[in-house]
């Protein structure tokens, strides 16, 4: 296995393929304290992890509090309506408190890209970034890599549709820097509007394809994932409604079926269900949603171990 | 408390040979005899739990050799402890984290547990740890195959292969054929 030499997990950009596998690998020898009867073991005893979530959250936060806590870490959560930072406090003032606390991991969202990096550049504690604006979200890149390869034994040479609001979505850009580091091709669908630049340089050339309909991109797909369309981020007109939106790019039983017959269909949620993706599908036997969620306690536990001492090198 | 750190390979010298491979052979046979002998009636079928990774291999050979032997299919499962050391961050090497897999529930059956080299006992500290954690066995035995000696906890072993006098300078290996070695048991010394 190779070593994790990061004292932080900021992206995948800055990720190598091998350090992804190994998290990988490390978070699959996890997946089994959750199926154990009881599901904790004593490895971050005395270790403390804040959840500092400055974003709504539920999945994520609740996610990486069951991880530090199946470890036996003490994990303390600190959301943005009961913070300081309501009182005016700036974010690295909040931390600098939280720091001197001693913390050995802080696990941060945050509505500005590039928060999770200020932090790690100034706190002792190891930093995660549990999503920062429109830039990263790198254990949601990870469970899904985990999932997709769970299901298809790889992620090399498969093509992987990622369709919705990709210009606010942290999640595309850390999956399509994961897929295309792992050997993925990756096909961005979105209404012009919802797109970002620079999409296609972020893989190898000719990785990563743009297509403005969903019907040709789903075309011989192994996995689509769908994102939501995300209201509160969406300040002004960028689509009619979402009415229309569903009927251009919401995925229904009839555009699935022309993905190969074992695509599977993923969503990182929460689910609008009726606007980007029909309950037929996502209820459906192709889905493997609730997977992405269960993977996701197991990737968490891999990083906080990593990240509060661990080591996941080689053995004498 | 300051890590104790193995040696690198390469600064090891090899002293002495313990055993080689037919005398490995015979000291699992007698092992798994006494095994059969010791434990009482009510503690059948046998359950074999071996230390990942050698010690693994070790109740792999004592299941086959008890069934050979007569004795009513042993139950063989397998704990990795490497979430359980209590020097996980002291900055030892940390091998890889293998599965623990027990295929029936340990609740009121008699465990033994398997292990090559039993030196300080803190692994077996930790391997009852994980056993806690999955049920409540009504005995936990031990068998392993060398006894070094130099315990620092209060652990001692039902059924060993061989006692070895041992200084800290010195450390046992056991190489087996499952991982690619032939069987042998050795004693290293540091280089000095």
């Amino acid at each position: 296995m190779t070593a994790f030499a990061h004292r932080h997990l900021l992206g995948m950009e800055s990720l190598a393929a091998a350090e992804i596998v190994m998290l990988l690998d490390l978070g699959d020898r996890f997946l089994e304290i959750n199926e154990r009867p009881i599901k904790k073991v004593p490895t971050l005893r005395g270790k403390t992890v804040i959840n500092l979530f400055l974003e709504p959250s539920t999945r994520t936060r609740t996610s990486f509090e069951i991880a530090a806590k199946r470890l036996s870490a003490d994990a303390v959560n600190i959301s943005g309506s009961a913070s300081s930072t309501v009182k005016g406090e700036t974010l690295l003032d909040t931390a600098r408190n939280l720091d001197a606390m001693a913390p050995d991991v802080v696990v941060v969202r945050h509505a500005q890209a590039g928060a999770a990096e200020m932090l790690a550049s100034r706190l002792r504690a190891g930093v995660v970034n549990a999503g920062d604006g429109a830039h990263e979200h790198p254990t949601q890149a990870l469970l899904d890599c985990s999932t997709i390869r769970k299901h298809k034994g790889r992620l090399e040479g498969l093509d992987i549709v990622i369709c919705g609001d990709i210009r606010h979505s942290r999640v595309a850009r850390s999956n399509i820097w994961a897929f295309t580091k792992l050997g993925a091709r990756v096909r961005i669908v979105a209404p012009r509007t919802l797109l970002a630049p620079g999409l296609e340089a972020m893989g190898t050339p000719g990785s990563v394809s743009i297509h403005e309909r969903l019907e040709p991109a789903l075309e011989g797909a192994d996995v689509i994932m769908m994102l939501r369309i995300q209201k509160e981020r969406i300040g002004g007109a960028l689509f009619p409604n979402t009415r229309e939106y569903s009927r251009y790019f919401g995925l229904n039983p009839r555009r699935l079926a022309l993905a190969k017959p074992d695509a599977i269909v993923m969503h990182p949620g929460p689910i609008n269900r009726g606007i980007e993706i029909d309950p037929a599908v996502a209820d459906g036997p192709r889905a493997v949603i609730l997977d992405q969620v269960a993977r996701g306690v197991a990737i968490r536990m891999a990083v906080l171990y990593l990240l509060a001492g661990g080591d996941a090198g080689p053995s004498e | 408390m300051t890590p104790r750190l193995p040696p690198p390979d390469s600064d090891l010298i090899e002293r002495r040979e313990i055993l080689d491979a037919a005398g490995l052979g015979r000291t699992l046979r007698r092992m798994a005899l006494e095994l059969a002998e010791r434990i009482p009636q009510e503690g059948r079928p046998l359950y074999l739990v071996g230390v990942r990774t050698g010690g693994a291999y070790l109740a792999q050979r004592l299941c086959s050799m008890l069934a050979e032997a007569g004795e009513p299919q042993p139950l063989l499962g397998a704990v990795d402890i490497s979430l359980y050391r209590d020097d996980v961050f002291r900055g030892l090497p940390k091998p890889e984290i293998g599965p623990t897999e027990l295929p029936e529930p340990i609740d009121g059956r008699t465990v033994v547990l398997v292990d090559d080299v039993l030196f300080t006992g803190r692994t077996i500290r930790a391997a009852m740890d994980v056993l806690a954690d999955y049920g409540r066995p009504r005995a936990v035995k031990l068998a392993t195959l060398v006894d070094r000696g130099r315990r620092e906890l209060p652990i001692q072993p039902d059924v060993v292969g061989v006692v070895v006098e041992t200084t800290a300078s010195e450390s046992v290996r056991v190489m087996l054929s499952e991982r690619g070695e032939g069987d042998r048991v050795i004693l290293r010394e540091r280089r000095a």
